[in-house]
């Protein structure tokens, strides 16, 4: 099967430093892939790369066949790629119901958008409970799951996850992986980005590792996670 | 009793107008973090570009109603301000909208200059009177005397002013304009058209500026090249008392800007012992201005430093 996202030597530079490296990788439709690596690898960047938010120095992205490479991030998100970046990016003085309308925002299917509303709920049913609440007094993970329910709300075929367990408790991070495992089980392809290699290797399929932005390794989750170079570094030996 | 009366009156309908004014600073800074310094001169091209189109009809057709008059003026100066909000903004901020913060501020300073200039190339430095097309009823209410045009310009403003409210909290403008303002970045992710928003709010905020122009040319009876400078400064002040960024805020900034301006005119004789008169009642604004944002500084209703951050 053609890949959904191809990611072909991408180069991606703050100024004069080369945060990204000719990456390629690639994620094929309904599949979970996982991006592990240290703090400060480029995994950040690479997403931020893929959907427009900062303009690749050299490479390539191509989404359905299609090439994205240097298009505007809202053009990118309408071709249904959605990125839930790091630190969840909710609106703070928007409600939950107005969050989740904002991910519905490219759309105009109304009668569509109100089942998939329902779905998302049902999906979510702590959000349910907080629909009138402005999202900036939700919890860290109310927080990350109004951000997933947002992003379904885009209907998209990929899904871009910037460190979802980040800040939050195991039992939180249990709850929120999850939702993605569900979510993926609709159909929908997740490039999954984490620090958490051991959880990121355990939910998806394949993984790639990225070191000072380079990738050093790639391959299926559970040949990854017996790899001794990445036992070493990233699993606690 | 009937002193007090028209004082209020006639604060409640320069606040308005204030208000019209100040709620296109207001957008702007809310979504870009930029002070439009060329706000103000928009409103005096509102008001000057008005007045050539209602100068020429009355000239042309003595008949026609002056209410048909005046909106055609506000029918060519609305447009004229919307293309000039957007020409600016494309020109003069999108550029530097990654610059320092110091940079765009200059460029606006720059830009109300020059339109200062253009509109003094056009129209000379006289004043130029408002063509008394308007009526002119006098209306008596416990003492105090209302003009039509006061009832007409505080009914008008506050119809405008709940319209906005209405588009910002209700429509997908206006969710796309929240959104933009609380993050650029997300609302992008969204698929929204950024560039897009913030044109439209540049547009949304000269329309108002436009007719606020053309009020108080018409409640003044004059218009001038100048005339953008203390009314965009005076209402930059009603945003900033009011919270800069909030909407209501600028609308109730306005509104007591305008009702201490007002009431200070009308006591600062008593309030000082005949030390100081009327014509001081702009600094009286201003004082006020600097009193309350001593004890607030984020304005009344601006969200505390904590919560912006
Ligand atoms: N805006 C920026 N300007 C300059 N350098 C940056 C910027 N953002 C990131 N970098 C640098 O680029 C490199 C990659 O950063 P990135 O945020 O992509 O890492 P990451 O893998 O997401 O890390 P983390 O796990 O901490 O989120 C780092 O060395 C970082 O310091
Ligand atoms: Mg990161």
């Amino acid at each position: 099967m053609s890949a959904l996202l191809a990611v072909h030597q991408l180069s991606v530079a703050y100024g004069g430093i080369q945060a990204v490296r000719e990456l390629s990788l690639e994620v094929k439709p309904g599949e979970m892939v996982c991006l592990i690596g240290a703090n400060g690898a480029g995994k950040t960047t690479t997403l931020k790369a893929i959907s427009g938010l900062l303009p690749p120095h050299a490479g390539s992205v191509h989404f359905d066949g299609h090439s994205i490479t240097r298009l505007p991030a809202h053009e990118i998100a309408r071709r249904g790629l959605s990125l839930v970046p790091e630190g969840r990016g909710v609106f703070p003085r928007m409600s939950v119901a107005e969050n989740l309308m904002m991910g519905a925002y490219a759309r105009n299917d109304r009668a569509a958008i109100a089942r998939d509303l329902d779905e998302v709920h049902a999906l979510l049913p702590r959000l349910t409970e907080r629909r009138a609440q402005m999202a900036g007094l939700l919890s860290g993970g109310e927080q990350q799951m109004l951000a997933l329910g947002r992003a379904m709300m885009a209907r998209p075929r990929l899904l871009l996850l910037d460190e979802p367990s980040m800040g939050l408790a195991p039992l939180m991070v249990q709850a929120v992986f999850d939702i993605i495992r569900r979510i993926a089980a609709r159909g929908v392809a997740v490039l999954l980005i984490e620090q958490n290699a051991h959880l990121a290797l355990k939910t998806c399929a394949r993984g790639y590792v990225l070191e000072n932005g380079v990738i050093a390794l790639s391959g299926n989750a559970a040949d990854l996670a017996a790899d001794p170079a990445v036992r070493q570094a990233y699993l606690g030996g | 009793m009937d002193i007090f009366l028209q004082q209020l009156i006639n604060g409640l309908v320069l606040g308005s107008v204030y208000a019209l004014v100040a709620l296109g600073y207001t957008m702007v800074y809310g979504i870009l973090e930029l002070i439009n310094f060329a706000h103000g001169e928009i409103t005096m091209m509102g008001a000057l570009v008005a007045l050539a189109v209602i100068g020429a009809l009355a000239l042309a057709a003595p008949g026609l109603p002056g209410v048909l008059v005046l909106g055609a003026g506000l029918a060519v100066a609305i447009p004229v301000c919307v293309a000039l909000g957007l020409v600016i903004e494309r020109v003069a901020y999108r550029p530097l909208r990654n610059a320092p913060r110091l940079a765009p501020l200059i460029t606006a300073i720059g830009v109300s200059i020059i339109l200062q200039n253009v509109a003094m190339l056009i129209w000379g430095k006289q004043y130029i009177p408002f063509p008394a097309i308007l009526p002119e009823g006098r209306h008596q209410v416990l003492g105090a005397t209302v003009s039509d045009i006061q009832i007409a310009i505080l009914v008008l403003a506050v119809l405008i002013m709940l319209a906005l409210i209405l588009v910002v909290q209700k429509t997908r403008l206006g969710r796309a304009m929240r959104a933009t303002a609380q993050s650029r970045q997300v609302a992008s992710l969204m698929g929204v058209d950024v560039n897009r928003v913030i044109a439209a709010t540049f547009a949304i905020g000269s329309a108002l500026a436009a007719v606020a122009g053309v009020m108080v040319s018409a409640y003044y009876g004059l218009a001038h090249y100048y005339m953008g400078f203390l009314l965009g400064l005076k209402a930059f002040s009603a945003a900033v008392l009011g919270g800069i960024g909030n909407l209501r805020g600028a609308m109730l900034g306005g509104l007591l800007l305008g009702l201490i301006e007002s009431f200070g005119a009308g006591y600062i004789g008593d309030l000082t012992g005949g030390f100081l008169g009327s014509n001081y009642q702009d600094v009286f604004a201003f004082f006020v201005l600097i009193a309350v944002l001593v004890f607030r500084p984020s304005g009344l209703l601006g969200a505390r430093l904590v919560e912006r951050a």
